[in-house]
């Protein structure tokens, strides 16, 4: 019964992280009586669990995810979009269009090929496939802006403790973010200049995201940024 | 072998090469001794387009690595139901030997792929992505012998940098045989001269041997030390790799900080190290 790390160090997979009887919890897996890591993260201790945050992820699809996706495929009825999870995700042309279903309808006056859309994951079918929904306020096709890559996994800290971070960023640059759970985020504002400076200070959380004192240091950059293009 | 020891125009290879030959009368080709590893430097994070990558230089060796997945299985019909699939493509770039090979995949290639893929598959949590595939790519830049291990570190790096889970790293490294004397990471030159050559891959957490391949021939005694040689040179490889992915997180890890900055200092302290640091440079 022991922990063999201290809360918050990085672990890589196969790190024995606890010899006991305990709980495993997220990114770790249980071997008699021994729980090891499966993902480079840090560690964290719980009363009644051990787990690891992941540091670097594959997204997983779950219900309710705002999610940012791409149009690959068109079928009869149905859109296949790319969403950067281990499986395309679909959208039905109900999901898609708050009108009765009509026998004529074009598909691509919605939604063609090679589009991007801000779409919510209604349901995962059978096979875990995440059916998608553009029906819903701030839902739908993308017409302008930054798509940036985000780790997953950071998201939390992207956003910050209630907003705190997200927040900070929209009021210090005034671009409009729109963060898909997927890891791609919408950046667009008034210029070019005060997007990249968004695309700037995700770059800088993204490495820096497993440190303390985040929030404080992304503004002092941000302030920098915007010193030095007056 | 001879030369080497009597040569003396080098000022700076000289103390470190008789002091070897004072401990050991027999030395190797590069002067190593017999379970001395190349230098390795690896790096993770190298290709942005990648869901995960590594760059591995073990001795002349140069390979590059790049992990993508899991993602949708393409052709479809190749996806399992219940598992994904671990697609690996191990690939000798033109220039990487000498004479130039073609670039057309050989038959060596799809060897070392499917040697690579059962090498890594059982350290992999593949029942967690069914009907996927995680696709492996490596590509050998420059190629020096030993490229199957080195390509297995890089890889075993590059997917964990992808964030796949895993059960734990797998480290590779050859042992062989030559002029009757078990060696570990054999050097292209050895590899040829040699009687036998067995590279081994292994999950050092776990003590399990992953692959266990062999050419030539041994006895069954040099075989079984031979076996916990490699495992041996394993456990050092293993310990490159963990640095090698910490080092890209380590902004706040305090103990990497002064490693780093220590080794550059390291051959002026122990002289012992330098063959090993010459033969990086060459």
């Amino acid at each position: 019964m022991s922990a063999n790390f201290q809360d918050r160090n990085l672990v890589l997979p196969g790190d024995v992280l606890y010899e006991g009887r305990i709980r495993t919890g997220e990114n770790t897996y249980r071997n008699q009586d021994q729980v090891y890591a499966t993902r480079l993260g840090l560690v964290n201790y719980s009363p009644d669990n051990v787990s690891v945050v992941a540091l670097s992820t594959g997204y997983t699809p779950l219900v309710g995810d705002v999610i940012i996706g791409e149009v690959i495929d068109m079928e009869l009825g149905e859109w296949r979009i790319d969403i950067g999870a281990q499986s395309e995700a679909v959208m039905g042309i109900p999901d898609a269009v708050d009108r009765p279903f009509r026998t004529d309808y074009v598909m691509t006056r919605v939604l063609d090929i090679g589009d991007t859309l801000i779409a919510k994951i209604v349901d995962l079918d059978r096979r875990r496939t995440p059916i998608l929904s553009i029906l819903g306020p701030g839902l739908g096709k993308i017409h302008d802006g930054f798509i940036v890559r985000f780790t997953p996994s950071k998201i939390p800290r992207l956003i910050g403790k209630k907003g705190s971070m997200i927040n900070m960023i929209i009021k210090e640059t005034g671009c409009r973010i729109v963060i898909g759970q997927n890891g791609r985020i919408l950046v667009s504002g008034p210029n070019r200049e005060r997007e990249e400076m968004v695309v700037k200070v995700m770059n800088k959380i993204e490495l820096e995201a497993h440190t303390s004192g985040l929030t404080n240091r992304a503004q002092e950059f941000l302030r920098q940024l915007k010193e030095r293009s007056r | 072998m001879s030369k080497k020891t009597t040569t003396k125009k080098t000022a700076t290879r000289k103390p470190a090469r008789s002091k070897k030959a004072k401990t050991d009368s027999w030395k190797r080709a590069d002067g190593r001794a017999f379970d001395e590893l190349r230098t390795i430097k690896i790096e993770s994070g190298v290709l942005p387009n990648a869901d995960g990558s590594a760059y591995i230089e073990m001795g002349r060796n140069k390979i590059l690595c790049g992990v993508f997945g899991p993602r949708e299985m393409h052709p479809k019909h190749q996806a399992r139901p219940n598992e994904a699939v671990l697609r690996c493509r191990y690939h000798m770039a033109p220039f990487s030997v000498d004479p130039r090979r073609s670039p057309a995949p050989s038959r060596r290639d799809q060897e070392i792929s499917m040697v690579m893929r059962s090498a890594l598959e059982p350290a992999v949590f593949l029942e967690r992505y069914p009907r996927a595939s995680i696709d492996v790519y490596v590509e050998v830049i420059e190629a020096d012998g030993g490229t199957r291990c080195a390509s297995i570190n890089a890889a075993a790096v590059a997917l964990v940098d992808a964030g796949i889970p895993m059960k734990d790293l797998v480290a590779a490294c050859a042992v062989g045989k030559v002029e009757d004397k078990l060696i570990v990471d054999l050097g292209d030159y050895e590899d040829k001269k040699g009687q036998s050559d067995m590279p081994i891959a292994y999950m050092p957490k776990l003590g399990k041997v992953t692959l266990l391949q062999m050419d030539g021939i041994m006895s069954t005694e040099e075989a079984e030390k031979a076996l916990d040689l490699a495992i041996e040179g394993c456990k050092k490889v293993y310990e490159i790799q963990r640095e090698a992915l910490k080092k890209k997180y380590g902004i706040d890890q305090p103990q990497d900080k002064p490693q780093k900055e220590l080794q550059p200092e390291e051959p002026k302290e122990e002289p012992e190290e330098e063959p090993r640091k010459e033969e990086g440079s060459q």
